[in-house]
């Protein structure tokens, strides 16, 4: 026994550290996407007995209007949550100095992210009230009507992913930050000495080297926006009728509302989401594979 | 190996067997879950259950309270999951869900114990599925139109009787600068009791029902009456503006402002509206006007229902609880509290001139209605609500929207 | 240094520069500091409608003993952290192991292992929930601080494998191998070559899951209700509908929920940004 255990240590060692591990995540995690999968072929209340109605669910899918409107809002966030990367850019180049204080400063500015997004949401609601809210007392003063943001079909995804932004922002900003901490000096003084000043400065020189956390930030964009429920939840409930959902949120709402609890209605979402997840998943991976080879 | 299963059988039957003989031992913890989370609500059941307490010395009641909207969703969960001993819930089809997948205990002999058959006979239909009693209610309460009386003298309006003199006030309140109708359909329901009450007074109970059961197109020509109707009261500007920002407790601020007159609503919204200031001569209430001349004038007076879960622990102490809250000295002075009506024949309704005007007119007739998200399965409730929301605001979608619905007649009701 | 330094510059440019960052401030915590001037207003001036006047008093005492007393946020808080601690520690554990099997050891199906994780923790978590909550419920552990606490290690350790092996791969190899070389066995080797270099990596990913865990709505919302075993953000959204229309309340519990993980990132900024970065930017 003694002697296998020494012969074989070294292959067996890195199965027994991992076996907690891998066990767990595969109970929770990965079992998990494939019994998905399987319940996206049933009916399912999640009370009685399961239906199997094979691609029932995929084909209402196809003709459900509050499916497109989720869909759509989907891409509207991963499109205008990439603004928190430039905008993250932005903020850390302004940071980016040495005066007294700017430490302070700058845990600051990276505040919004360390705050629960329930109280984001709920700061923004406040933020967006129609009669008291901070903006349109702003609007008012300067002559303007009050909007009401999030009761407005045409605002209300907008609205709450500015409030998304903001925290996201924050995040972007960091990275940025601590990516402008190892940019290279003497290459910048040779960007200097071609007479390379402000925007060429910024793309020739400095964006190159910021292109790790430029990639590290558009993949906790991209994943952040697809993820969106929290803001959803809190500011509108997916209203007005309906028109803020995300497929998150959509998925939610029917497999565990009242109004719902249509489970295998809900997986089959769920699984629309995760293959548009994966097509970005697959890219990450392969980036990886090629980053680890060329070690 | 087997003789450790015996053992393990043996253990059990013993437990079970001490179980069935020390039922009274066990009694001690009940576990209630309420929506109760609005202050009158609150008290009430508070009451109750002090009143249950000094009477039944060993037990000890927990009371869980949940919001009122995220109940809707955590009764579900809680009911498949870690079952209290007794919820609140709602009479009519909202409970047929949880009654079907067995998750509610039949309480007969708790009907047939107290005599509540008698006594509650009122609501027992309502509480009946397959012919058995799925829990107890509580208190019910109407549906009107709450007005600002000193608003309607101001302008001089007489309290509309139909629906001209309906639209006449209207037009004058708003010529006055002030919004008819304030409402927050920010959470959808509110705008379906103002679709309950057109629907009423345009076509009638039997149609009503028939619709809230599926049996009747969306897209029925009497539907569309109701809902041009309806367009009528948008596009006069009735309603309060941003109405979908708002929840209905943040909607009744306008009207205690002044700047809004009236509010269709249950008379739970009396007490929020005294509490913020309205006196006697500022509140007034009357039945929602006549539309098509002739029908009779049906009601919206949705019942409130306590359950006990099947997987409850408690049962014994449970249906002691219903017994307790059937009574009819209980039920008085609960609902004396809460603004509300009591079920129990032999109780007494509060001398409130609200509860006595609601008494009144619920007394004249048969034709009740729960209300809508009760009446219909949670699904079309749900999508009728939304679209409800969406016409008030985009009144020219009306065909779009009531060929949605119909969409989900079709899938729903199979 | 990008852009030019300011000590560079005209001192006109460094002057607007030092007033510019205090506006800036401001203006991206507008929201928040809104939200903490109502958190000390009245209710009276609540219902007046005087929300950005001067307060007619100040009832920063009164509204934040009210949130303590009126509400179980206590409870919500206190679930909080029994979920949110053994979520920390049972991550750690895992991923000290993993992270250290992937990072030290090459064989066959490594590089395998290494994606079902980080692609793991990628996915679109909303996919597991009705799963989740079955397999939750069916081990009667629904509705508990345990059950909750338990999903989150497991998807956590996804995040935290990829931090712990990409920290590991850049430590000396020479060690281990010496160590090897003398016959050190290898668990010994985790505990007292490999781990005790590991600790600024602890440091930097409790932190990190201790906020991420803390901030989670999703998961106590599939998993949890009520007071007794509701986590405060799950409890937050449940007395904003209590609370209607009292934002001086909604206000105030609001900064009561966002105190822990606000004071953990004051205290340990260092390692909080460490750990963003450095399993990221590497």
């Amino acid at each position: 026994m003694r002697a296998f255990w020494k012969a074989n240590q070294l292959k067996l060692a890195p199965w027994l550290f991992l076996a907690p591990g891998i066990f767990m995540f595969a109970l929770y995690v990965i079992l998990p996407v494939f019994q998905s999968l399987d319940i996206s072929f049933y009916a399912w209340d999640g009370l009685g007995e399961k239906e199997y109605v094979g691609l029932d669910n995929y084909v209402e899918l196809m003709d459900d209007e509050a499916f497109y409107t989720a869909l759509q809002n989907n891409i509207i966030w991963l499109v205008l949550y990439m603004l928190a990367v430039p905008a993250g850019l932005f903020v850390a180049l302004f940071l980016n100095q040495t005066v007294r204080g700017i430490r302070i400063y700058k845990s600051l500015f990276f505040f919004p992210f360390v705050i629960s997004q329930v109280v984001v949401g709920l700061v923004f609601s406040w933020f967006y009230d129609p009669t008291n809210g901070l903006m349109n007392v702003l609007l008012n003063a300067i002559g303007f009507d009050s909007i009401a943001v999030l009761a407005d079909e045409r605002f209300v995804t907008y609205g709450i992913i500015v409030a998304g932004l903001w925290p996201q922002t924050a995040y972007c900003m960091i990275l940025y930050l601590t990516g402008l901490n190892s940019v290279d000096p003497e290459q910048i003084e040779a960007g200097r000495l071609d007479n390379a000043k402000g925007w060429r400065m910024l793309w020739y020189i400095i964006l190159p080297q910021l292109r790790p956390a430029t990639f590290i930030a558009v993949v906790v964009t991209v994943i952040g926006a697809l993820r969106s429920f929290d803001l959803i939840s809190i500011m509108t409930s997916g209203g007005p009728w309906g028109s803020s959902r995300v497929l998150a949120y959509y998925m939610y709402e029917q497999a565990f509302s009242e109004y719902g609890f249509r489970m295998g209605y809900g997986a089959a979402i769920a699984v629309v989401l995760f293959l548009i997840m994966m097509v970005y998943i697959a890219g990450f991976l392969y980036k990886m594979y090629r980053d680890e080879r060329g070690h | 190996m087997k003789n450790k299963n015996n053992l393990f059988k043996q253990s059990l039957a013993t437990l079970a067997l001490a179980t069935l003989f020390s039922s009274s031992a066990f009694a001690g913890k009940l576990v209630i879950n309420t929506d109760t989370s609005d202050p009158a609500p609150k008290k009430a059941f508070e009451d109750v259950i002090s009143g249950f307490e000094a009477e039944n010395p060993d037990v000890q009641v927990t009371l869980n309270l949940f919001d009122h909207e995220g109940y809707k969703t955590s009764i579900r969960n809680f009911l498949t999951a870690e079952a209290p001993d007794l919820a609140t819930w709602y009479a009519g089809n909202r409970m047929l869900p949880y009654v079907n997948a067995g998750l509610f205990e039949p309480v007969d002999d708790v009907w047939e114990e107290n005599g509540l058959n008698k006594s509650l006979a009122s609501a027992a239909a309502s509480m009946t599925i397959d012919g058995k009693k799925w829990g107890v209610p509580y208190t019910y309460y109407q549906w009107g139109v709450y007005y600002r009386k000193d608003l309607f003298a101001a302008n001089d309006i007489a309290v509309p009787t139909n629906w001209a003199e309906f639209k006449a006030a209207g037009a004058k309140l708003t010529a006055a600068g002030i919004t008819p109708i304030t409402i927050g359909t920010k959470y959808l329901w509110t705008a379906a009791g103002v679709f309950d009450y057109l629907n009423l007074r345009t076509n009638g109970y039997d149609f009503h029902m028939a619709l809230t059961k599926g049996e009747v197109s969306w897209t029925d020509e009497r539907v569309v009456n109701t809902m041009n109707n309806w367009k009528e009261l948008v596009d006069a500007g009735f309603f309060l503006e941003n109405h979908a920002a708002y929840s209905w407790q943040e909607a009744l601020a306008p009207m205690v402002q002044g700047k809004a007159a009236m509010y269709v609503m249950g008379n739970f919204a009396v007490a929020p509206l005294r509490d913020a200031g309205l006196t006697k001569d500022q509140l007034g209430f009357f039945q929602f006007p006549e539309i098509t001349p002739g029908i009779e004038m049906a009601e919206d007076a949705p019942t409130d229902t306590l359950h006990i879960p099947a997987n409850a622990k408690n049962k014994v102490d449970a249906k002691k609880f219903l017994a307790y809250l059937a009574r009819a000295d209980v039920q008085t002075q609960m609902n004396e509290t809460l603004g509300q009506l009591p079920i129990n024949s032999a109780s007494v309704a509060g001398d409130d001139e609200f509860l006595q005007a609601g008494f009144k007119m619920l007394s004249k007739t048969s034709q009740v209605a729960q209300f809508f998200d009760r009446d219909a399965p949670a699904e079309m409730a749900k999508a009728g609500m939304e679209g409800f929301q969406e016409f008030m605001v985009k009144p020219e979608r009306l065909a779009t929207i009531l060929k949605r619905l119909e969409k989900v007649r079709n899938r729903v009701y199979k | 240094m990008f852009p030019t330094p300011i000590e560079k510059t005209a001192p006109s440019v460094q002057l607007i520069y030092k007033i510019a960052l205090p506006i800036a401030l401001i203006l991206w915590l507008l929201p928040l500091i809104a939200v903490a001037v109502t958190s000390i207003r009245s209710a009276g001036d609540i219902t007046a409608g005087n929300y950005w006047g001067w307060p007619t008093s100040f009832n920063m005492l009164e509204n934040y003993t009210a949130v303590f007393t009126d509400s179980p946020i206590g409870k919500y808080i206190l679930n909080s952290f029994k979920v949110t601690i053994p979520t920390v520690i049972g991550t750690l554990i895992l991923s000290c192991m993993t992270g250290f099997a992937l990072g030290i050891y090459r064989f066959k199906s490594n590089m395998l292992v290494f994606f079902m994780f980080v692609a793991g923790n990628f996915i679109p978590f909303q996919i597991l929930m009705v799963p989740v909550r079955d397999l939750t419920l069916s081990m009667g552990m629904y509705n508990t601080t345990t059950g909750l606490a338990l999903f989150h290690i497991a998807f956590q350790t996804g995040f935290c494998t990829l931090f712990m092996r990409n920290f590991i791969k850049n430590l000396p190899r020479e060690l281990i191998e010496v160590a090897r070389v003398e016959g050190v066995s290898e668990i010994k080797i985790f505990w007292y070559v490999v781990l005790p270099l590991m600790k600024p990596a602890i440091a930097a990913l409790s932190v990190l899951i201790f906020t991420f865990i803390w901030n989670d709505y999703f998961w106590a919302t599939v998993l949890t209700q009520g007071a007794d075993t509701q986590p405060v953000t799950a409890g937050l959204y449940s007395l904003n509908g209590q609370w209607v229309a009292k934002w001086h309340l909604v206000s105030a519990g609001s900064i009561v929920a966002a105190m822990p993980p606000v004071l953990m990132f004051f205290a340990m900024q260092k390692h909080f940004i460490a750990g963003l970065t450095l399993g990221a930017v590497k």
